[in-house]
Formats: structure tokens, sequence, C-alpha cells
């Protein structure tokens, strides 16, 4: 069930054929007075953590869903599918956005930072560090959003009280309820001057 | 490292990385996309489903009604949630039942379709809750009848209660309410199916993979060995994930039609209506007691909603029945009947919800002798179960009164609020108990020659660190590294693990893995030439008790000719604790803030102290008990599913419409705090269940602390701005 | 979703020309247009991406000291801009308490007025009766669950509000929306941008099809201004009751005011008659205060589960009037 051992030139074969089962034909192509030409499956080139892609999608797809179900980028996690919770945190052009609210023909020429592209190697961000350090995850689901919200967090400059990160921090839901740790977290990373990777 | 010591999150590497993998990012080839059409009436029936505008979406494969699907076996579901079953015939139960199965190449269409399947239904009276309001509720309700929710007697009386009220110095009559609240884990729901022939393989979000395969293998008719689950991390749970629900059955058979893999990841309003949630509870109580503070009386009346299928009971009267000395108790729960999901439980359960009014009336009694909250409690003080009279297997709730206090400085607490700038600061208390539940558990232990050691049990990581602590008992025992243990779960090819719910897997696997553990050390201990009773083990040696270096493990199964050792343990909990009664228990303490003016209450520290006997990782220990506590939070400020009558059909059903904390409402003072204890008669362990102890007590503290920041008594949750804004 | 094609314009008659054609939606932040499709409430055959459109997202001074803020400038960068902390400080809280942080990186100041009402009826996964989701349907609220609904301005035919934060600021500080449409553009005072239901329900603006916020302007700083935001949970909500005020004050006397309150009705409700009563009262008076509010309230009606509204919508005012006179001028 793994597909570990693929390399990435043959996922993004793989996820090209994917993509394209669901090309409406009636919706491809067309073109106004304007001269604007509408593609109900636009072909959009993109960077996430470092790798290039250049894929026609389905103009439904969203990049929480391109991650997840094309480019079997997991680790970002679906929650609500409605900007609700947080948990599809990613940064986006070095900003952290909800990826379930950006449309995937939008990428044209941006570049994604998922969890997947936060760690150097194996030595892990020192968000992600003391994420582990503080104990500031239990189910896991969440943390995902939440690392990469602290990661963009620090980076904005919003670490400055305990009161500011708890704020800033807001936009990422977690019902096992982490919240002092990760507060905890944030604030130890932040004092070590570690910011954004992206 | 051993028990009792504080341990990173073994799995903390994976799940900050997003290598951790949860059901739905299982990857599996050739998968079906499965998107559920559910009812939009409360009761009546299909009349017809249309599905070529579905079909006719690129990309949609089937779309499964009732008519394509086979016949359920429904002689023995256990532990399924609900006893009907939907897509078995035309019949609607509730807003919300899955009617159809839209199957896609993508989820984009699977979605599409699933808005252009067109149902007609012939609607039928719903029966809706009856209104918040006691004598209207009263009337509803009838006494359940049995269907697997029975956990205790419905009702139960000691003494004369009528008499003890009737001779009290000061009582307490008074109605509480509570709303539905539903789980809201982060993690949807969902299940992956595919079957291979007669064989098939489930990736479920689940707190239970052997409940799921027990219930398919009957519904199914497929022997359970050829039904493998698996659950390798579950993003919350919470009761939720606990039973088995329809969409799990459903996604197995979806797939077994379509003949590929289907992966069926519930939206989030279907969270909402297709599985259960804790019901909205009314309780009558009645509290007496004489001049001193003694209790003559508890009488406390509960009636909860249930579906119209199965009486779930929600048995918020045990609250009553065990935490207090009285001479006399009467006690009673109750349903009514609706047409909505079914209830089932929720962190925390049981004295969850019974504490928000005991609690509460506590107070107000404290408050009509004039006497401390907290000595009222201590005047009451059970050294004896109330209702057996059977000793406590362990109870310090004493000790966590008396550090708890002094922690938060109880006792410096004035009789009037404190004001800063426009917020009322005002300190409440409430006792917490939680009920002991334990379960049967098998695990192994395999040690190899090269000092590598694996934990197999089928349990299941939904966050509470069950990764963690059971390598640590292992490591403990074994005198090596947490970090050399391997701990393989969430499987029903490992050995048989309960669920993980009720605060029951510390008790239960944890016992498991020890003995487990033990065995393995005695079996190693034969092949050194050592009594087995008399060996410890570290650094990856063997020894006498007290003696000298020892042997090296690798040593001594080389030349045993060995190259692994296999030890098995289960726990039964009929073999521990004979005539003891067992409980956690605990007290919280909590500030609050309030601003009149804009009806906003704000937590500002808390400190939970509690006796639950000992505490095998003080660190995830104390993240679990923070997470209760600011459950409890939610519960008491925020969380409520609204209900709408005239729909038949819970309001809003998103994270935007239905509030759960956020990190903002958190205060960083949260102190925990654990009595020193061990608890033997429990579980060898020497620990008990932790999961829900925290989120109890805590509702009724914080309207405790309303009740003194402000003089307003709310007796309605949660405590919103509509309840406090003064005119 | 419903299928739809898709294209990035560049230039504005580009997008100008498209939006005027039928079934064609603006996509800017995204943060509603996905959520609409996703929920059936809109299901456009073509999307036009502006969010590229060059010249939109900068934030420039005004020649009459106001300043004019592109409309694709995201939230969080318009509330972080050094002359909208220090000249608007009630549209930078009024941002900063929408939403969450990421959210508000994505979703702009152009597209935030758009945004439709939250009532749970017109937002549900199924369609329920609304007149809102389908005209003549009927309103659900009217006699439902309507603890969040209007108090003001509302009809039997819709009681929603208008959710969004920022508009209640923009409407305090007589903003002004400034619109593009191939027909030729308008200038839109943030007071009559939404509609009220008592004509056409369904209707959440005044925008025309195909008609675009290109920027906001805003007149003359307002130093002494601020934003208060009331919901039980403290982030990352809507408004139960949200207020905005701008005050002018000469000594302890109110020489201006201007207040608007939020989530009482389908706009920014501006207290008119308090205003009228308030210039030339003493800040120090609180009584007076209560007064000139009590005098906005005369025509506020409430539904069947929310007249607490009524008193927190006067004690929003009045504590917001008091935080904005505390502002540094």
């Amino acid at each position: 069930m793994s597909i570990g051992s693929i390399s990435r030139r043959e996922l993004m074969t793989t996820t090209v054929a994917m993509a394209g089962l669901s090309i409406s034909p009636a919706l491809a192509q067309d073109s106004d007075t304007t001269g604007l030409r509408f593609d109900g499956q636009p072909e959009v080139a993109f960077r996430v953590n470092g790798v290039d892609y250049r894929l026609a999608l389905d103009a439904r797809v969203t990049l929480l869903d391109l991650l997840r179900e094309r480019l079997n980028l997991t680790g970002t996690k679906k929650g609500c599918n409605f900007g609700e919770c947080g948990a599809c945190t990613v940064h986006l052009d070095g900003r952290r956005v909800n990826a379930c609210l950006v449309l995937a023909a939008s990428l044209d020429g941006r570049e994604v930072t998922t969890i997947e592209g936060l760690a150097d190697g194996d030595k892990l961000h020192p968000v992600q560090q003391a994420f582990i350090d503080h104990d500031g995850l239990q189910c896991g689901f969440c943390t995902p959003g939440q690392v990469m919200s602290a990661t963009a967090l620090i980076a904005e400059g919003h670490a400055g009280s305990d009161a500011e990160i708890r704020e800033w921090m807001s936009g990422n839901l977690c019902r096992c309820s982490a919240y002092p740790q990760i507060v905890d977290a944030v604030r130890a990373a932040a004092s070590n001057k570690v910011g954004s990777a992206t | 490292m051993s028990i009792g010591q504080s341990l990173s999150r073994a799995d903390g590497r994976a799940k900050v990385t997003g290598a951790a993998r949860y059901t739905a990012d299982q990857h599996v080839p050739n998968l079906l996309h499965a998107v559920l059409v559910t009812a939009t009436i409360p009761a009546g029936r299909v009349l017809a489903i249309e599905t070529d505008d579905a079909l006719a979406e690129r990309g949609v494969v089937r779309v499964l009604t009732d008519k394509d699907m086979p016949r359920f076996n429904t002689a023995d579901q256990t532990p399924m949630a609900q006893s009907f079953q939907p897509m078995q015939g035309d019949e609607i139960k509730h807003e919300g039942q899955p009617v159809a199965i839209v199957l896609a190449e993508t989820l984009e269409a699977a979605e599409a379709g699933a808005r252009l399947v067109s149902v007609r239904y012939e609607p039928m009276e719903a029966r809706v809750p009856a209104a918040s309001d006691w004598a209207a509720i009263d009337k509803a309700s009838v006494t359940p009848r049995k269907s697997g929710f029975l956990y205790f007697e419905p009702e139960f009386s000691k003494g004369d209660a009528e008499a003890g009220l009737g001779a009290a110095d000061k009582r307490v009559e008074e109605v509480y309410l509570q709303p539905t609240r539903h789980h809201n884990a982060m993690e949807p729901s969902a299940t992956t199916a595919s079957w291979n022939g007669d064989n098939v393989m489930l990736y479920d979000a689940s707190q239970h993979v052997y409940g799921l395969q027990k219930v398919l293998s009957g519904i199914l008719n497929v022997p359970a060995e050829k039904i493998r689950v698996v659950a390798e991390y579950t993003g919350g749970g919470f009761g939720v994930k606990g039973w088995i629900w329809p969409h799990q059955i459903l996604a197995a058979a979806a797939s077994r039609i379509a003949g590929r893999p289907v992966k069926l990841v519930l939206s989030r309003a279907n969270l909402y209506s297709t599985l259960g949630h804790q019901p909205r509870i009314a309780h009558e109580m009645k509290l007496g007691a004489d001049s001193e503070g003694k209790l003559t009386a508890i009488a406390h009346d509960v009636v909860s909603v249930t579906n119209t299928t199965d009486d779930f009971v929600e048995f918020a009267t045990e609250a009553s029945k065990g935490l207090y000395a009285t001479p006399a108790m009467r006690l009673r729960q109750r349903v009514e009947r609706a047409n909505i999901t079914l209830p089932t439980a929720l962190r925390a359960p049981v004295e969850g919800p019974g504490l928000w009014a005991l609690e509460s009336a506590m107070d107000e009694l404290a408050h009509a002798l004039q006497m401390d909250p907290l000595d009222l409690r201590l005047a009451n003080y059970a050294e004896k179960e109330p209702s057996t009279d059977q000793p406590w297997s362990s109870k310090k709730l004493r000790e966590a009164y008396e550090e708890g206090a002094k922690l938060f400085g109880w006792r410096q607490r004035l009789r009037e609020p404190k004001r800063d700038g426009d917020w009322l600061i005002g300190q409440g208390m409430a006792s917490c108990t939680m009920g002991a539940f334990r379960n049967p558990s098998k695990a192994e232990v395999r040690l190899r020659a090269d000092g590598t050691i694996v934990v197999a049990s089928g349990f299941q990581e939904i966050g509470t660190g069950t990764r963690t602590i059971f390598p640590q008992i292992a490591a403990s025992v074994l005198g090596v590294s947490p970090e050399q243990i391997t701990c393989l779960m969430g499987d029903t090819q490992l050995p048989e693990a309960g669920p993980t719910y009720g605060s029951s897997s510390t008790m239960g696997v944890g016992a498991a893995v020890l003995q487990a553990s033990e065995d393995v050390r005695s079996k190693l201990a034969r092949l050194a030439n050592l009594p087995a009773g008399e060996v410890e083990m570290s650094d990856g040696r063997i020894r006498r008790k007290g003696g000298s270096e020892g042997a090296t493990i690798a040593d001594v199964m080389r030349e045993a000719g060995t190259s692994e050792i296999v030890g098995s343990g289960s726990f039964d909990p009929k073999k521990h604790g004979e005539g003891f009664a067992m409980k956690t228990f605990g007290a919280v303490f909590v500030e609050v803030g309030v601003d009149p003016d804009l009806g906003l209450l704000r937590l500002r520290r808390v400190v939970g102290s509690y006796s639950a006997g000992r505490i095998v990782n003080p660190r995830t220990a104390r993240s679990q008990m923070t997470g209760g506590i600011i459950w409890g939070w939610g519960m008491a400020a925020m969380e409520q599913s609204v209900h709408e009558p005239a729909l038949g059909r819970f309001l809003s059903k998103n994270l935007a419409g239905v509030a759960i904390p956020v990190n903002a409402d958190i205060p960083s003072d949260i102190t925990i705090h654990f009595v020193d204890e061990v608890d033997t008669h429990a579980s060898p362990i020497g620990g008990k269940g932790i999961g829900e102890l925290g989120a109890t007590g805590v509702a009724a503290a914080v309207a405790n602390a309303v009740f003194h920041a402000t003089g307003k008594r709310i007796r309605e949750l949660p405590i919103t701005p509509d309840k406090l804004v003064s005119a | 979703m419903q299928s739809f094609s898709y294209a990035r314009a560049s230039t504005l008659p580009d997008v100008l020309a498209a939006g005027a054609q039928p079934e064609t939606m603006f996509l800017a932040g995204g943060t509603e247009l996905l959520n609409w499709m996703r929920l059936g409430i809109a299901a456009p055959e073509r999307i036009v991406d502006i969010g590229r459109l060059e010249g939109l997202d900068r934030i420039e001074p005004l020649p009459d000291g106001g300043l004019r803020i592109g409309a694709l400038v995201r939230l969080n960068d318009a509330a972080q801009h050094e002359a909208v902390m220090r000249d608007y400080p009630v549209l930078s809280q009024a941002i900063l308490k929408a939403a969450s942080p990421q959210l508000r990186n994505l979703a702009t100041i152009g597209g935030n007025p758009v945004q439709r009402t939250r009532c749970a009826y017109f937002r549900s996964e199924d369609k329920l009766p609304c007149n809102k989701r389908e005209p003549g349907s009927g309103c659900s609220a009217l006699h439902g669950i309507n603890d969040r609904h209007a108090i003001f301005g509302w009809t039997e035919a819709c009681v929603a509000v208008q959710p969004a934060d920022p508009p209640v600021a923009l409407a305090a500080l007589d903003a002004v929306f400034v619109t593009e449409h191939r027909d030729g553009g308008r200038r839109i005072p943030a007071t009559e941008f939404h509609t009220l239901p008592d004509k056409r329900p369904q209707d959440h603006n005044v925008l025309r099809r195909g008609e675009l916020i290109t920027a906001i302007e805003l007149p003359a700083p307002a130093h002494r201004s601020a934003y208060l935001k009331i919901r039980e949970r403290e982030s990352y909500e809507y408004a139960t009751v949200s207020a905005a005020a701008a005050l002018e004050i000469d000594g302890s006397t109110i020489r201006r005011a201007r207040i608007a309150l939020g989530s009482v009705a389908h706009r920014p409700w501006r207290l008119k008659a308090a205003e009228e009563r308030l210039a030339g009262t003493s800040i120090e008076d609180r009584a007076a205060l209560r007064a000139a509010i009590e005098m906005s309230f005369a025509d506020a009606r409430p539904l069947s589960h929310n007249a607490y509204k009524i008193p927190l919508a006067k004690n929003a005012a009045l504590r917001v009037i008091e935080t904005a006179a505390r502002m540094p001028s």
C-alpha cells in the first residue's frame, strides 16, 4: 500500500494520469469575446516543497485535494473543508493559508510548502522539535496545521507575548486541546529565533 | 526508564512531520471515492431515488441505493451503536440518514454526483425533543427499554429520600439543563475497504478495530478471520469512534458491490447526522442537609433524549450515587424519544453530565447554609461507596481537595468578588469523579537476541499516549530504553485488546503488557539459570536482584541457542478487585472573569487535583488532564448543537456554527496535580483511567464561579452572553 | 461542486467584459466562493480569477488626507499597514478580530464586504426554506432559531444579519466602495452597500452583475476610533454583536460621533439619532451617553429568541464610545 519506493518522477506521471480522469470535454476550453481563455481543465505549473510540477487539473480541485489525492502528500489534513478548523494550513508563497480554500487552478507560478517540506532531511525544523519537547500534540491530526501555522506566526513576528501567540494560533482548532502546550512550544521556538523555512 | 517517569511522546516525530498515516491518508490503488446522499427529512420513507443526473456526471461510476445493498444479518450486531441499519429498506428514521452512496473516480466527481441525486420522500410526522422546560420534558419521558444500554439500573433508592428531604434544614430543588453536544474530533470518521475474494482489508478511524471486525463479521456473514481492520493512527475519538456506525458497514458493502476499493470519508455535515452525540439532558435535582451541612437525602431525576429505535441512557445519576455519603437517595433515569441520531458516549459521559447538576446543586446548598463549598464536600466525604457500602479500591479525594485548595489559594477566597477593570472575578470549585471501566485485553512482547523488543497488542492510538506508555511499561520491566521497543498496535492481526475508550486502556492493555513483559523476563531468567522471581533487568542485562553486573540479553540467548523469546499477557477485570468499588476522583478550582455589560465569560486560571492511582507517564497524563479541563470549559461556555424542531435536524452542521474552544480561550495558568497513590486492586499497573476525569466537574465549577462573580445562578448550559448580559 | 471553467484575468477590461456574462463569478481570495459552491449556494459555470490583477493590491494616500486601499489587499496586510494602524484603528481592529490569520492571508478587503450572511438556514448543506437561497421559499428563521438574527431592519421575508467585521468599521468611517463595471463605475457609501430585505430579500448588496469593487476609500483619519466584538469564544468566531465608533473630541466634549453596530441587521447599523445627540455631550457623562444611545433603539424589534441583543447592543455601543475616547488623538 505504500508508495514510498516510487520515485518522484514516477509519482508525477501517476498523478497526471489520476488527475486527468475527470476532464469534462464540454467544459474543456472556451473563450469569450474578451479573449480570456476559460478552461475546465487548466494546466498549472507550480512548485511544492522544492519539486516542480506541471499538471492539467479539473478546475474544481483544491490545493488540499491536489496535495492529498494527487501528490500523495497526506501530511496536510482535511478536518472540515470549509476553512473552519485550520488542519490544512500550508504556506503559499511563504504565507500560511487554508489549503481547502485555494483552487489548484490558481497556483500557476506559485510555491507551496507543506509539513513534509519543513524538516531538513532527518533534522526536524526547530518548531517541530519544540512541539515534541513541549508535548504540543495528542492525536496529532491537527498537528501539521499547527506546526505550519506556528512557523509562519514566528516569521510574521507575532510571538511577542503569550497572549499574542494564543490569538495568532487561534486559526487552528485542537480538539484534544493541547493549547497551553502549543503556546509553550511556539514561545520556546520563537525565543530560539527560528522562523519560517519558506 | 520506569513507570512514573515523564517520557516524550513516542509518535511525536511521526506526527510533527506529517508521516503519521490516518485512515484517509492510506493510499490504496484503484480506489473509488464514496460520498453519502442523506435524508433531508427526519421521518418517513423514500419513494424514489433518481440517479440519472448523477451517473451522467463525468467520473461517477455507480450510485448505490437500498436496492443494491445485500440484506444485512442483524441478529448479533454488538458493538454496533444502533440497531437500525440504513439502506436496508425505504424507512427514514432521522434526518441525515444515508439513502444512497455515490462512487466515483475522483472526490470532485463523487461530491458533484451526490448533489445530483434527487430523492423523493413521503414525510411522516417526526418526534422532536420537548422544549427546554422540565414540565414538558417530564411529560415526554418514558422508562427506558432494554436495548443494550442499561449498564446500570434505571432506578435506584436507598433509605427514605422523601423523609430525608422533609427533615432537612436546608434544601435545594432545582432543574439543570444541558444541550446536545457533538464530539467534533478533528479527524472525520473514515473507512477504506478493499476486498480480495472473501477477504476484506479495512482502514478505519477507530477506537476499536476488533469491534468493527466483530460487527462486520456478523452483519455480512464473513468469518472474522477474513476481516482485517487497521487503525494506524486515529485523529481523536472522544467516544464517537468507539462503537460501530452505519458508514463503516456501508463502505465495506459498497466496496464488495463495486468490486473495487472504496474510500468513504465523512463530510463534516455527515458527522453531525450519521454519528452519535451527547444527548440533551435534563436533571431535576433535590438535595437536603441538616444545619451542619450533612446531607439528609439526594433525589436526582434525569431525562436524556434518545432516538426512536434504541434507548441509549445517559446515566448521569451515577454521579449522585457514588460521590457523597448520604442516608437516603432516590435516583431515576428516563428517556424521551425523538427522530434523531442515536446518542453515544462523549468525553466525559455518565458522571460528566451528572456532576454538572450535582456540583451546581452542592454549591447552591453551600450558599444556603452559608458554608464554604469545599467544607460542604468534606462534611459529606464518602468513606465507603454510598450505594453499596463497599470499600474503595483506593480513594485519596481528601488529599486531592486539600492539595488542590492549597495550590489554588482557595482558603484565601473572599466572599465578595474582586474587580479587574470591566471584569468581575469569581472563583468556584467542584468535585470530579469517574467510574473505572475496565476491559479484557491481551498483549504479546517479543525479545530478540539483538536486544530489540516488540510490544504488540490491538489497541488504538487516539492521542491519549498509548503508543508511548505501553512500551514504557515493557521498558521498565526489561530494563531497556523505550526507544529500543517497537510498538505494533491498531490491527486485528495482533492480540485482541479492548476498545480505547472509557479511560480503560492503562488498566487493561497496560496490565497485559506488564504481564507479557514479566513473562519474557521469566523465560530469559530460566535461560540464564536464574530464579524467575528474583531477577532484575537493566542496561540490556539480567541479574539476580541486587546482584552484580549479570549477563547480557544477547549472551544469554546465544548460549541458549534462542533467537526470540515471546511473552504473552492478559488482563481480566473479573480477576482483579473483586468486592471493591472503583472510581477516580478529584477537585477542580477555577477562576473566571465576567464582563456583565457585554455578557462575556472568560477563563483565567484552573487547578485540577486528582486521585487516579499511579500515573505511568506524568507528561502525557498532564496533557490529557489539561485537555479534559478544556473540554469542560467548552461544555461550560460555548458547546451546543442546536436542534431545529420544525425541520427535525441539527441546525448547524459545521465548525463555524458550533463553537468549540480555540487557543485564545485558554490561559496558560492551568495546574495539574496528582495525589501520590497506587491502586493495585484496579489493575496490577496500580493506575486507573484519566481520559475522562479531567472533563468532569468543570462546567459546575465554572457556573459556581460565575455565581461568585455576579450573584447570577446559571442552570442551563452553555453560559453564553444572552444569559449573562445585564440590562 | 458543479463543474466550471476557469480563467485568470490580467487586465481590468477583460474582467469586466467576462463578468458581465451570465453564470460568471469573480474569484479573489476564495474564502467565500469555494464554500458557496460546495454548499450549492452558488454554481457558476465560469470563474474569473482576478487575484493577480495589477495595481489593485496597493494602499495609497489620497490627496485630501484620506487613504485608498486596493480591493485585492489581503486583510492581514490592510490591518497591519502602518497608516491604517495609525489613522484608522477601528478598521485595523475590526479586521484582526475577523476570521483567522490563515483566512486573512487569503481574503481581500474588497471581497470581504461581499461575504454573505451566516444565517444557519442560508448556510445549510441541504437547501432549506430561505428567501435568500431560493426566493419565495420563505424564511425559516423568522419563527425558528433566530438568536443570532436581526433586531433592526428585518422583514418577514428575511431576518438575517450581515456578518463581516470590516464593513462595520468602514460604515463608521463613512468609507466609500469604488467600483468598476463595463457600463461605468460607481462610488458607493459603505453605509449603503448592503441591502435590507424590504424589497428583494434575495439580494446581499447593491452590486450589479459584473460589477467589481476595485478600491475602498477612507476619508480623513479617525484616530479616536475603536472596534468591539462580542462572541462566546475569544477568537475565530463571528460576532454576536459588534460595535464601531469614530469620535472627534474637544477636551471632554464630543464634537462628532459616528457609531455603527454589527450583526444586528443586514447592514452595518449606524446609530444616527444617537450620533446627533452625542455631539456636544461630555464623554464623562455616562448617563447622557446612555440616553443618546437609547434614542437609536426606538425602532429595535426583537425576534423570538434574540431580545438579549438589545441590551447587549446598547452596552456595546456605550463601551465602544468610551474606548474610542481613550484612544490617542
